[in-house]
């Protein structure tokens, strides 16, 4: 697991808000968004690397890597994710 | 019980568990041969597929398991399947192994599945599929590290080409009867705010970290190139709408011949039997009940094989999830799931596939809300009647002289299906099937060369429903209508009551099939509808007919041909099936058809369900006569109201 903590070269987003090709860290799920357990079982935890791969043509869902394979999921999914990206 | 190599020994059931896309049903195929059996749980509509496999001498009971991601049942899938692991389905007992179905090219995903597994104790062996492309990859997993860290046995396996499947039946056979142990670092609770997913990836990580060496930067190199196209912004859509052209004109035009094939077989099948057979009531019963009723279904067979085979390629390629993807958007904005998509577009040939296709989606309120609005595409046994109401009324005629008033009009009336549909979803899902929007977590596979044995096996599967399904239930229609139309007996003793002689006033001579029908039950039930029908214009011959076509909207033309005496054998472009409706009059002496009228009729045909076979299969599929009955009510009267409108409005506006 790699330190989450917010270094200064590092912020803090959701899932939701990371353009298309970078690759950030997954800090917490929010239990209270509805598909916040399958995005668990999924493969999301704190310190999984998530690549986000491309968003669909009307801007929703967007498409990630993690754990070796692609998944995608809505943007109101996504903001669920809070990661940490690097500046 | 008594088959199988070790005698003595107990039957055992072994499970197949893994995660969709995992190659779960090609090992199934491998392992059970063409010696299954399909059958839904009862009460839902999940598949329940048994084989019989040989597993290191003994005889092997096999259950596939529906494709799951967790045992924590969120959809009915993953539901029945932990029930069936926990022994709680009466129809499976509890199985004595559980082989896990191993994506080795996605083995950390796949895994978490795996550990819940292990946590149930039951003896579980382990099937890494997809060797060939992992090492393709030149990724490199030890076998040994695995078994040692997970506790069970691992084997590896080539569906393909059979490799491995003996050590697999050989492991089961040693497995059946153990007590595994639970490896101690899966049960270590780490930190504080933890839970259980976290656990069992913390193990999974340890574990993928020590066995396994991946190479990243080949692993996704084909799908991601794929993607840049297919899943492209643009040309992705493009290329999506070109598939479905494609699909559709395969449709429409491929299977012309075999239909006609079938239909001229069926035809001349009737003609056989009615040679063969004395003249009477028998032959008419078997002849214009059974053959005609029966083939009347069976000719649309080659346009259900054909789009099922579509669909099985696209889906098993993997390029279902990103028509899914592409169009989720678009679907989410009337409450509707990206999947819904191709249950809907598959309904533009025949709705019965359509609705089956709807059981790739998880959550039930989104599933029925797809169900009930799939019959408003406009099908294909709806063409005829468009075609016959196009080329008596409208043929020859030019909006801006070149366009074809006729292709409008059949373009307006796709138009209007997919206009209530969208209605009708959108306030589905804000009144009874009110729900927040489900999750959208959808797995991209990777694009892999379809399985041809997967592909056909999945098309015969779910034309046989179709044919066994719609067969049954429109044999007995076929039967019943055929009853209402040909009694009661032209009898001079029996004489009917007020239709006898309200149109033989007509100049037209009377043929005998045309006096029967006057006075039959059907004959009866049209004169008693008509009071109901006149808003929309239609006098009891278009009720009859009408009544006629809620067994099967394509029946419509030849119950009107029967009923303008020209005989059963018109088809829509038949000349004279055209020039009665033009010429037929009512007993003022009036035209009963106008433009109006046909545009009138053609409008209540886009909207009401009148098909038995997709009656039986909503039924089936929903589990539930209120939600079957639901639609039936709610479209029949959709398309009242609409029909009236229409004519009521035309009529305002001058027209007729």
């Amino acid at each position: 697991m790699e330190n989450t903590s917010n270094a200064p070269d590092h912020y803090i987003s959701k899932l939701s808000e990371i353009p298309d090709g970078r690759v950030v860290a997954v800090v917490t799920v929010d239990v209270r968004n509805a598909g916040a357990t399958r995005l668990m079982e999924m493969g999301f935890g704190p310190g999984v690397a998530v690549k986000v791969i491309k968003s669909a043509p009307f801007g929703d869902p967007i498409e990630v890597r993690l754990r070796g394979y692609n998944l995608a999921l809505r943007r109101s999914e996504a903001d669920a994710v809070t990661v940490e990206a690097a500046r | 019980m008594s088959d199988g190599g070790a005698a003595g020994t107990k039957r055992l059931t072994v499970a197949l568990a893994g995660n969709p896309n995992a190659g779960k049903t090609t090992l199934f195929n491998a392992l059970s041969g063409l010696r299954q059996k399909v059958a839904n749980y009862p009460g839902v509509t999940v598949e329940r597929k048994t084989g019989n496999w040989t597993a290191g001498g003994a005889s092997v009971e096999l259950v596939d398991l529906p494709g799951l991601y967790s045992l924590d049942a969120s959809s009915i899938d993953e539901q029945i399947a932990r029930d069936v692991l926990r022994g709680e389905r009466p129809e499976v007992p509890q199985p004595d192994v559980v082989v896990a179905v191993v994506d080795a090219t996605n083995l950390e995903r796949n895994l978490y599945l795996v550990t819940q597994l292990i946590e149930t104790r039951r003896p579980i062996v382990i099937a890494l599929t997809m060797i060939d492309e992992f090492e393709r990859l030149q990724h490199e997993v030890s076998v040994e590290k695995l078994k040692n860290m997970l506790g069970c046995t691992v084997v590896q396996v080539n569906a393909r080409d059979g490799r491995g499947l003996v050590d697999l039946g050989e492991a089961v056979a040693k497995a059946a009867g153990s007590t595994p142990v639970i490896p101690q670092t899966l049960l270590d609770e780490g930190e504080t705010g933890s839970n259980d997913i976290f656990r069992r990836y913390r193990y999974i990580s340890g574990v993928v970290q020590e066995a396994v060496k991946h190479n990243d930067e080949k692993a996704h190199w084909v799908s991601d190139r794929i993607d840049r196209i297919l899943t492209h912004k643009f040309f992705g859509l493009v290329i999506l709408i070109a598939i479905l052209l494609l699909v559709f004109q395969a449709i429409f035009s491929w299977a012309t011949l075999p239909m006609d094939l079938l239909d001229g077989g069926f035809a001349s099948l009737g003609d056989a039997v009615r040679a063969a057979m004395p003249e009477g009531i028998l032959a008419d019963l078997v002849v214009d009940g059974v053959i005609a009723g029966v083939g009347g279904v069976l000719i649309f067979l080659p346009q259900i094989l054909l789009l099922f085979l579509f669909i099985s390629i696209l889906e098993d390629s993997g390029y279902m999830a990103r028509a899914a993807f592409l169009l989720d958007k678009l679907m989410s904005r009337v409450g509707l799931h990206g999947k819904a998509f191709l249950p809907l577009i598959s309904s533009f040939a025949c709705a019965i596939p359509g609705i089956m296709a709807t059981r790739t989606i998880e959550d039930r309120r989104d599933r029925f809300a797809t169900i009930m609005i799939a019959p408003f595409m406009s099908c294909s046994a709806r063409l005829p009647v468009y075609t016959l109401m196009i080329a008596a009324f409208f043929s020859g005629q030019y909006i801006f002289g070149f366009l074809s008033l006729g292709a409008v009009i059949m373009l307006a009336m796709y138009a209007l299906g997919i206009f209530a549909a969208i209605v009708v979803a959108f306030f589905l899902k804000r009144t009874l099937l009110k729900a927040p929007p489900p999750p959208f977590i959808m797995e991209m596979p990777p694009y892999r060369m379809p399985n041809l044995r997967t592909v056909f096996q999945n098309m015969f599967e779910r034309s046989w429903i179709f044919v066994k399904r719609a067969g049954t239930v429109i044999l007995a229609i076929s039967i019943i209508l055929w009853a209402l139309m040909y009694f009661p007996r032209q009898d001079e003793s029996v004489m009917v009551t007020a239709p006898t002689n309200a149109s033989s006033a007509e100049d037209t001579p009377i043929d005998a099939s045309g006096e029967k029908l006057r006075n039959s039950y059907a004959g009866m039930l049209g004169h008693a509808i008509e009071p109901v029908i006149q808003p929309l214009g239609f006098d009891w011959k278009i009720g009859v007919a009408l009544i006629a076509s809620f067994a099967a909207r394509e029946v419509l033309v030849s119950t009107l041909s029967i009923i303008y005496n020209v005989g059963s054998e018109e088809t829509e472009e038949s000349p004279t099936l055209i020039a009665a409706l033009r010429d037929a009059k009512t007993e003022q002496g009036a035209l009963v058809w106008s433009p109006l009228t046909a545009v009138t009729l053609m409008v209540f045909f886009v909207l009401a369900m009148q098909c038995m076979s997709t009656v039986a299969v909503v039924r089936r599929e929903t589990n539930s006569w209120s939600w079957t009955l639901f639609m039936v009510g709610y479209m029949t009267a959709l398309a009242y109201l609409a029909a009236f409108l229409t004519f009521q409005g035309g009529r305002a506006l001058g027209f007729d």
